[in-house]
């Protein structure tokens, strides 16, 4: 043993190494087939896999907001249009330590406190490569004082954006509502392909019916993206096609006079072209700015709005359900007189009430002492209740569901807006499957004057005189004059009558549509001292008053308590006309809510329609 | 006189050897070019460190091997002396003190000490009669383990590992027994608890991703699944030169550094990836040749080392880019873009080719 470790035996040595070099040999050998056998199930077995997961890598596909369709009224007035802002927008990969270059920007750039909450839950919300803007609408004074501080505030940018403005500000806000922020809700009903660009979608009215129209089709942007998700290039874009331009039938102007007609008062008003359908205004008191919802409204804001006393969200045009009260006086004065029911020469002496026999309730007419000797003439042109309850006991509910419904009541009209109500055109069938009660005799009393349970929404009214005044042609109410997509001819929403109201007798046509002229025209007539004698056009119209309160129930001596009661508690009146009678160009459902000026404000809009303007 | 020693010098040249070299050198360039997103100042850069290299190469291939086996303890010793004051004034670079300012220029006294380790245990198995005694096994042990320590608390993990590396094949080649390895890797494996303890949180971070890489797929195994993508998605004949997507966009990090082997699979698929490896192979077949005709125990274990350590760099980086290995911080030899690493590999091959073109000369 010491021996071995003393000489050293040269040639044992060299085989040692030479036995040990091949040793390392076959190691290496090995080792490297490893090598090559891991390139090669990387390379040629997993390759299709790794490709699609390198393509992920680099391709990127950017979505384009299409250009929303724009809104135009009838003469081509922008309804709404889309106006290029500067939004501030934080990219979310560059930027780092948020909160203090936050802070730094609020140095030049004023920021709310809504504004930073918004973001805060967007920062949440968003993905990894997602724009989150900050501040929506920069002013050119922000964007320069942003521009020469850019340095300070990586990550940041500011970016040109269409967003959707209302030129006419709370004038259309019900008909034409609004385009707001997608929820998540919303975001689980829309084609996600489509409205990955998107921000945002219509909500209410015209914005919300026609969406699919107005937001036109998404466009791509294949890009060569790299780690950052910086564009490095273009490789393909897909151009999105813009949504359609819609012109409404609307009549901007009218809208504006309508609007302000009811100076300040809470009402709705309804113009159609009775001939068409084509809803000429439509317009629902008070209202507010849509164009608050685009921007983003603040919650205070939005909580304001909805539990304003007034409801000025609330569109009462479309939505509001009013009772009729008089206004269907003269469809049942129709029906009663084509059913010969009741022939134009009978009359009653009125005294001012009426009562069931083997009952002592006295259901009083409007007009305490009553009206005298009334024919059917005066009945509709007077508004004579009593003259109505003496037929309609006589006659019984029948004829007069009948004729309500023929003229569209109780149903939804089918105009172009979403959640129209169907409205109560009360009957004992109604009665006991709503409401689980029985009919009476007095049911049928309260109901000929259109009180009671009998529901119906202005555009409803609208719709009825209207029909009234086609002599029973009618029309579905309608917005949408022409859809114009890019590149293509306008569409023309085609016009053809929804059903024709066939009487026994054509004549009794004529007869209404008398009394109603003389609603105006004689002084006797509920309209002659509202709306006036002296308009420069023929009208035939009819009156309403709805009993709102309890209250307002005549007391033992038949006197109005009205005078004394607060404005809240006060009726509604409403007002139905057409005009002319001969040539109907416009037929208009009026009502005010707690005030008398319903027929005031309906010749104030008949009037700017009718009269000839005065050559700008 | 002078003119016999130029004649001399010209004869220290392994034709075979530096055309190996060469041609790998002009393929790692090619590959650069593309890697480094076509940046001709990366590239001059490299071509210096080329130059450098080359320079080295021949100057180290002049001493013959008797004088490096004289000089071993010394240049061991300094060696030694320079990673201590690293650990005193050493400078810091990418959170590591490796550098040493020396006024002109910075060295890295790790990558000498790649060079004297070899070297000095080379010198010292040549003197004791092989196989090794346990005793001297145990002095070598601790020649090895000084310098690695002081190298691993840098911390420079992946120098420390290659030191060993360099250490174990010239224990290897000395003749140490199969039990005393068993032995030795049984030690290994029960110090691992022990290991894991000492390291730092990026280490374990990188060990602990490479078992699953999917773990954090943004943050450390980022770098795997990345290069995974890139050398799959290159296929049999990959996407052309520069046509990587996952080096130029970035998604491949240090796509020029220690992950350039995946640029080389991205670009070149899975046949210039067999190039590649097939260059390195001819260098390391002249590497063994020349161990197994080298004429003293010195020369032959030295030779074995740089041959080996050479190839494990090589399979290390290569592993750890396709996913085998965890990932450490070991840049593919020659190609990798960095002055340092090329410089020593150069230097040692300058060794490689003196004990080759030495040979004649000793026995005539």
């Amino acid at each position: 043993m010491l021996k071995r470790t003393i000489i050293k035996n040269h040639l044992q040595e060299i085989r040692l190494i030479r036995d040990r070099c091949l040793v390392v040999l076959v190691i290496m050998s090995t080792l490297i087939v490893l090598l090559i056998g891991r390139l090669g199930f990387l390379q040629v077995m997993r390759h299709h896999f790794y490709s699609t997961l390198s393509q992920k890598n680099w391709l990127d596909l950017i979505p384009i907001e299409p250009a929303r369709g724009l809104i135009y009224d009838r003469h081509g007035y922008v309804l709404a249009d889309n106006v290029a802002v500067f939004s501030l927008d934080m990219i979310r990969e560059q930027a780092n330590n948020i909160p203090q270059t936050i802070r730094a920007l609020q140095s030049i750039i004023p920021l709310s406190e809504i504004e930073l909450l918004q973001f805060q839950r967007k920062l949440k919300m968003s993905h990894r490569f997602d724009d989150i803007p900050l501040k929506i609408r920069l002013s050119e004074t922000e964007v320069a004082r942003f521009y020469e501080n850019q340095y300070r505030f990586p990550g940041f940018r500011i970016t040109p954006r269409l967003m959707r403005h209302y030129p006419f500000n709370q004038t259309f806000s019900h008909v034409l509502g609004y385009e707001g922020r997608i929820t998540l809700d919303e975001l689980k009903t829309t084609d996600p392909a489509n409205y990955s660009a998107s921000n945002y979608m219509g909500k209410t009215g015209i914005e919300q019916f026609y969406e699919t129209d107005l937001h036109g089709t998404v466009g791509y942007l294949q890009a060569e993206s790299n780690a950052n998700g910086q564009v490095v290039r273009v490789l393909k874009e897909i151009k999105p096609h813009p949504g359609k331009n819609i012109t409404l039938t609307l009549d901007s102007q009218l809208q504006q006079v309508a609007e302000k007609a009811f100076a300040g008062l809470q009402g709705a008003a309804v113009a159609i072209q009775p001939n068409t359908g084509q809803i000429l205004a439509m317009v629902s008191e008070p209202t507010y700015d849509p164009n608050a919802f685009v921007l983003g409204i603040s919650n205070r804001d939005y909580h304001a709005l909805q539990s304003a006393t007034e409801h000025p969200l609330y569109d009462r045009a479309l939505h509001g359900l009013y009772p009729m009260a008089s206004t269907v006086k003269p469809y049942i004065a129709l029906e009663w007189l084509d059913n010969k029911d009741v022939d134009p020469n009978f009359s009653i002496a009125d005294h001012g009430w009426f009562q069931l026999p083997n009952s002592e309730h006295r259901f009083h007419d409007w007009k305490p002492g009553g009206h005298g000797t009334v024919h059917l003439h005066e009945a509709i042109m007077s508004s004579c209740d009593t003259y109505f309850f003496t037929i309609a006991h006589r006659t019984g509910m029948e004829p007069i569901n009948h004729v309500l419904n023929e003229f569209g009541y109780s149903q939804p009209t089918g105009i172009d807006l979403k959640n129209e109500p169907k409205g109560i055109v009360a009957s004992p069938e109604w009665k006991r499957r709503v409401k689980k009660l029985k009919w009476y005799e007095g049911d049928t009393l309260i109901s000929t004057i259109g009180q009671g349970y009998m529901q119906a929404t202005p555009l409803q009214l609208a719709q009825a005189v209207a029909t009234l005044a086609m002599r029973g042609t009618q029309f579905t109410p309608h917005l949408l004059l022409k859809e114009e997509e890019k590149d293509k001819p306008p569409i023309f929403y085609s016009t053809t009558p929804k059903k024709i109201i066939q009487l026994n007798h054509n004549e009794s046509w004529q007869f209404v549509i008398n009394a109603m002229q003389d609603v105006i025209a004689s002084p006797h007539g509920t309209g002659y001292l509202h709306f006036g004698h002296d308009a420069p056009y023929s009208i035939a119209a009819k009156t309403g008053t709805a009993q709102i309160h309890t209250i307002t129930h005549r007391d033992k001596n038949g006197k109005s308590q009205e005078e004394g009661a607060p404005q809240y508690l006060r009726d509604h009146t409403l007002f139905v006309a057409f005009a002319p009678v001969d040539h109907p160009q416009i037929a208009i459902a009026v009502i005010a809510e707690n005030s008398k000026q319903a027929g005031h404000i309906a010749r104030l809009i008949l009037d700017y329609y009718l009269t000839p303007k005065a050559s700008a | 006189m002078i003119k016999k020693r130029l004649l001399a010098l010209s004869l220290h040249i392994d034709i075979y050897l530096t055309l190996s070299l060469l041609s790998l050198m002009l393929f790692g360039l090619y590959i650069l070019y593309s890697a480094s997103n076509q940046n001709s100042i990366i590239l001059q850069q490299q071509l210096m460190h080329f130059a450098v290299g080359f320079m080295m190469f021949f100057l180290f291939a002049c001493p013959t091997p008797i004088l490096y086996r004289r000089w071993a303890m010394g240049i061991y010793s300094i060696s030694l002396l320079l990673l201590v004051a690293v650990l005193l004034v050493g400078h810091t670079g990418k959170g590591a003190e490796r550098w040493l300012n020396l006024g002109l220029f910075r060295v890295q006294p790790s990558e000498f000490m790649k060079l004297a380790l070899p070297i000095f245990l080379s010198a010292y198995c040549h003197a004791k009669p092989l196989p090794l005694h346990i005793r001297s096994l145990l002095l070598c042990s601790v020649i090895t383990l000084v310098p690695v320590f002081l190298i691993v608390k840098q911390p420079d993990l992946s120098t420390g590992i290659l030191l060993i590396i360099a250490a174990g094949s010239v224990l290897l080649l000395a003749g140490i027994s199969m039990r005393l390895l068993s032995i030795g890797a049984g030690f290994l494996i029960i110090s691992v608890p022990l290991i894991w303890h000492f390291l730092h949180d990026y280490q374990k971070q990188r060990v602990l991703t490479f078992f699953n890489p999917e773990r954090d797929p943004l943050g450390a195994g980022y770098h795997i699944i990345q290069s995974k993508i890139a050398i799959g998605s290159g296929g049999l004949f990959g996407k052309g030169w520069l046509n990587g997507t996952q080096s130029h966009l970035h998604f491949l990090p240090e796509h020029a550094t220690d992950f350039i082997f995946g640029v080389c699979g991205e670009e070149f698929g899975f046949v210039g990836s067999l190039f590649l490896i097939a260059l390195f192979m001819s260098i390391i077949f002249r590497g063994l040749y020349i161990t197994a005709f080298a004429q003293d125990t010195f020369s032959r274990l030295l030779a074995g080392s740089i041959t080996i350590t050479f190839f494990m760099s090589f399979f290390i980086n290569v592993g750890m880019v396709t996913g085998l290995l965890p990932v450490m911080g070991v840049p593919l030899p020659l190609i990798s873009y960095g002055g340092s690493s090329i410089v020593t590999w150069m230097a040692s091959f300058g060794i490689l080719m003196s004990i080759q073109t030495h040979r004649t000369l000793i026995t005539a």
